[in-house]
């Protein structure tokens, strides 16, 4: 840091501090707050996020078609082939690009002779994409990405069509639950670069305060939520 | 209606500017739905203004001034009732955090705001009236005035209460919750941005067919009557407490006596 | 960008005579408060969650300092970097040192207030590099060389046609030349146009809505996606944020995120909300590789510890313009600067000064609405008042007002003066107004009569003067 920037920086902490009429945070203070960002606390219980599985899984497909997702729930061996049929229902061309993730490859791609599938990031001509989801929240639809080698961020937007595979196990809750998943696969205090959390396709309200869909992001999103 | 004993009966009317110089039967129709509800009423003579017109121009010195008056004013009443939200809250919700810098006058401004009511309020949710004596044949729309509705609650209370009245029926606005843009001295500071609130205001009350529009105070009603008469309209414009105590008959606000007394 | 806060009067009347943006705040009125209604009715812990809300806001901004610098210390230690602007112009020179540290030619932008707060484009532009807005409603108002009219819809001014018009002029050159009249069309056309530069920018420059100093992160939300595509295809993405963002962690932000998007537009949830913490890592695929945050105060660690300090706490939801009554009669860009509505007349005065906006915290009614529905729960009427009592103070007040003030004052500090006045005024008023009922211009009274009539008082006397009359019995008329 430059010596501007480092007084830049002491300028302001001075300056929120005198505002405050203390000094930088010491002792039971200082101890108090930093026991707080150690065990964050729960903010108000909402009681739609915290159901049993089997109602969270309904809930999740519910509020996900309410934000204008399509949803699908199928058996593991019928994952490609509900893919294959979505393309075709909507007149959408057999090819897509596929999230170089592990977890996709459980699935019986090879069985749909027509699709032609691409491994690795998106690109501005990719026109459909298929990626799994590090998580999905019951409570408003949403579905939470993890940025990584195996999931790279312009699969959620880049294409005008994105699929999602989405096992039934990864739907949580709220918003909290997904917290923990994140520190318990990550580390405490660590995140992956991204963490996109999409609730819907794209939209916008911009012009006469009307939703459209696929401002920028996907015009379309499939979730295929596969039953255990 | 059933009396607690820790029913207020000795209750002292805060009769507000515009109640005093405008409309005085507001007056007398809050004082005749007390004491029908086994009130004891009076009338502190050195009253004048809760201080709004001050404090809302940012007049701090003059309103703390004001404020003080009317404290002495009210002094030793079991409960001080206005016909109006806005004077209500002024005293019920403003008061103490002028005297911030003065313990002694805070306690003073909390215990007068602690036993201080608007009218519906105190009828309905202290006293437990739960119906009037009163006949009003026709359609009303009610207005929930800003400061009645928001900082204390004043929703049901006139509804309940109209809702006893003969012949008496309530449509109501699509909005009657948007402010009616009188905001004291605010209508005649921008007084375009009033009108246009008013305006609007006036298109809802005619589109509920009703033939009177009621409110909780007196200012909003003026604002409205007014801005209602100089499009035409012939919608009637009363203070609730002048319809809930069978007080119905008189001329409506900006309306000509209609039989010589 | 350029206030004209100081005009608001003239502002007023144009607004008032422009029937495009009467349209569009008819339709704004109804529309955004009834969905943030049934948003909060479908969440039967709406309003415990807006208490903890502010608690939330209030511990952070009592601890500002610690949080962050804890925020500093995990953006630097995920190989981000922090840079801190006490002021407008110390941002504005670290963003256009930072495009020109890589060559930068454009950047793509994704809609931040605090960027038109610092009037970033003029400066990114000067240095000769072109920034591009994004966010539809942005970009629609940068080709129309506009200021926004709302902080969460910017182009909420504007009818479609107006944006088929200004697309024609504007996409024409680039082969679109047919005029299009339906919104889906005007959506993808702008989609397409942008996508080009999202590829071709050099930097991606966002806001945050938080900054979650538990994890260093970077915390947006948008409907549309571009902030995403902002932060995730150019090589360097710069965060612009002010101090008051940062919240503790993450369970916080649960919070924040389940009041905000409900209050702003009724939505359960956004599209989009991202988390972004740090620059690609090894074996990415995509991402930026460089990440910037730069903090900036302008002005806001001086209103901590003060009476004014509870408007640190907003979230920018825009619902408080939303449910204005007085912004639903003007718009936004009558308040003649970048925050428009109730916040902008409290926090608008804090940034360039009372003596230029002192129209703003005077323009309410305080008919309270804002208040009731801030997510938060700021006092914004109070803080308005606040504003009125320091203008009073500097005898910044209009000379009429303190003199009637004056007058009214004198006399309401005279019991018995003011009795014998208004007993006057009752009678004179009644005198000449009675046959009618109702005046229809009176002297002094100009404001009121231009557009209404004023009502005479019922015969009779005052209400002390009958009271007195009766010997202080009710009469019935």
């Amino acid at each position: 840091m430059s010596d501007t920037e480092s007084s830049a920086r002491s300028h302001i902490l001075n300056g929120i501090r005198r505002s405050l009429q203390r000094g930088p945070l010491t002792g039971e203070a200082r101890h108090a707050v930093e026991g707080r960002l150690a065990a964050p606390p729960r903010g108000p219980d909402v009681a739609r996020a915290r159901l049993a599985q089997p109602e969270k899984i309904a809930l999740f497909c519910q509020w996900a078609e309410t934000n204008n997702a399509t949803v699908a729930r199928v058996a593991a061996g019928d994952v490609a082939g509900e893919v294959t049929a979505y393309l075709a229902r909507n007149n959408l061309p057999a090819r897509a690009v596929m999230a170089p993730s592990p977890l996709l490859d459980g699935y019986d791609w090879e069985s749909q002779k027509m699709l032609s599938l691409r491994r690795g990031r998106g690109e501005g001509s990719d026109q459909v994409s298929i990626t799994g989801a590090f998580a999905a929240i019951a409570e408003t639809g949403t579905l939470v990405m993890a940025s990584g080698p195996d999931h790279p961020v312009t699969l959620n937007l880049l294409p005008d069509t994105h699929i999602v595979v989405l096992r039934e196990a990864d739907i949580v809750g709220g918003y909290e639950d997904v917290w923990a998943r994140l520190r318990e696969r990550y580390g405490k205090n660590l995140m992956p670069r991204t963490v996109n959390t999409i609730t819907g396709p794209s939209r916008t309200g911009d012009i006469e305060q009307a939703m459209e869909l696929g401002a920028h992001g996907p015009r379309r999103m499939h979730i295929v939520v596969v039953r255990e | 209606m059933s009396t607690s004993p820790s029913r207020p009966h000795r209750v002292a009317l805060f009769v507000t500017c515009l109640v005093d110089l405008f409309r005085p039967s507001v007056g007398f129709a809050a004082i005749k739905l007390l004491e029908d509800a086994g009130c004891t009423v009076e009338v502190p003579p050195l009253q004048v203004c809760c201080g709004q017109p001050a404090y809302n121009s940012g007049d701090r010195q003059t309103t703390k001034a004001i404020a003080t008056q009317v404290i002495d004013a009210f002094e030793g009443y079991e409960a001080v009732v206005a016909p109006s939200g806005s004077c209500g809250g002024m005293l019920s919700h403003h008061y103490p955090g002028l005297f911030d810098d003065d313990p002694a006058m805070k306690l003073r401004a909390e215990n007068l705001a602690g036993r201080s009511y608007e009218l519906m309020a105190f009828l309905v949710d202290v006293l437990g009236v739960e119906k009037v004596a009163a006949r009003y044949d026709g359609t009303v729309t009610y207005h929930d005035s800003c400061s009645g509705l928001r900082e204390l609650g004043v929703k049901a209370q006139p509804r309940r209460l109209l809702g006893s009245v003969e012949g008496l029926r309530i449509s109501e606005m699509k909005t009657p919750e948007v402010c009616c843009g009188f905001g004291g001295t605010f209508c005649v500071k921008y007084p375009e941005i009033s009108n246009a609130m008013v305006g609007e205001k006036s298109a809802d009350i005619a589109a509920t067919g009703a033939g009177t529009l009621l409110a909780g105070d007196l200012g909003c009603l003026m604002n409205m009557a007014g801005k209602l008469q100089r499009e035409g309209s012939t919608v009637q414009v009363r203070h609730v407490a002048e319809v809930l105590a069978d007080m119905g008959s008189i001329a409506p606000i900006g309306e000509p006596d209609a039989v010589k007394r | 960008m350029e206030s004209t806060a100081h005009d608001f009067k003239s502002n007023v009347d144009s607004a008032l005579a422009n029937p495009n943006l009467q349209d569009s705040l008819a339709m704004l009125k109804v529309g955004f408060s009834e969905r943030r209604r049934l948003a909060a009715e479908r969440l039967p812990e709406f309003e415990v969650l807006r208490d903890r809300a502010r608690d939330i806001k209030n511990h952070a901004l009592a601890n500002l300092d610690f949080y962050l610098e804890e925020f500093e210390r995990k953006v630097i230690g995920l190989g981000g970097h922090v840079h801190w602007a006490p002021t407008a112009a110390d941002a504005r020179r670290i963003i256009t040192d930072l495009c020109k540290s890589v060559g930068a030619r454009t950047v793509a932008k994704s809609k931040s207030m605090v960027a038109e707060e610092i009037a970033l484009n003029e400066h990114l532009e000067k240095a000769g590099i072109a920034p591009i807005e994004t966010d539809l409603g942005e970009y629609i108002i940068q080709l129309r060389n506009e200021p926004p009219s709302h902080i969460i819809a910017p182009a909420v001014h504007l009818t479609k046609d107006q944006v088929a018009d200004t697309f024609l002029e504007h996409h024409g050159p680039l082969g679109f030349t047919k005029r299009l009249t339906e919104r889906n069309d005007l959506v993808a056309e702008a989609r397409y146009v942008l996508r080009q530069k999202f590829l071709d920018a050099d930097v991606g420059l966002t806001g945050a809505n938080f900054l979650v100093a538990e994890t260093g992160s970077s915390m947006l939300v948008t409907n549309e996606g571009n902030a995403d595509l902002s932060n995730t295809l150019p090589k360097m993405h710069i965060v612009l944020a002010t101090i008051e963002k940062v919240i503790p962690t993450l369970e916080d932000a649960a919070v924040l995120l389940r009041v905000l998007a409900r209050s702003a537009t009724g939505q359960e949830s956004s599209a989009y909300t991202t988390l972004n913490t740090g620059p690609k890592r090894d074996g990415d695929l995509d991402g930026p590789s460089a990440y910037h945050v730069v903090i900036l105060d302008n002005g806001r660690s001086s209103v901590l510890g003060t009476e004014m300090q509870e408007i640190l706490r907003c979230i920018r939801c825009g619902a408080c313009m939303n449910h204005c009554p007085v912004y639903g009669a003007i718009g936004g860009h009558a308040y003649g600067w970048v925050y428009p509505g109730p916040i902008g007349a409290v926090l608008t005065p804090q940034l360039i000064g009372v003596e230029e906006a002192g129209n703003l915290p005077n323009a309410s009614t305080f008919c309270g609405r804002c208040e009731s529905v801030c997510p938060v729960r700021i006092p914004l009427p109070k803080l308005m008042r606040h504003w009125r009592e320091r203008e009073f103070e500097r005898h910044l007040t209009p000379k009429a007002v303190r003199q009637g003030l004056a007058l009214w004052s004198f006399f309401a500090r005279r019991p018995k003066l003011y009795r014998r006045l208004t007993g006057l005024a009752n009678r004179v008023l009644s005198l000449f107004g009675r046959a009618q009922g109702r005046y229809d211009a009176l002297p002094l009274a100009g404001g009121w009569t231009r557009f209404r009539d004023f009502p005479a008082p019922q015969a009779g006397g005052t209400f002390h003067a009958q009271w007195a009359r009766h010997g202080g019995t009710r009469t019935r008329p």
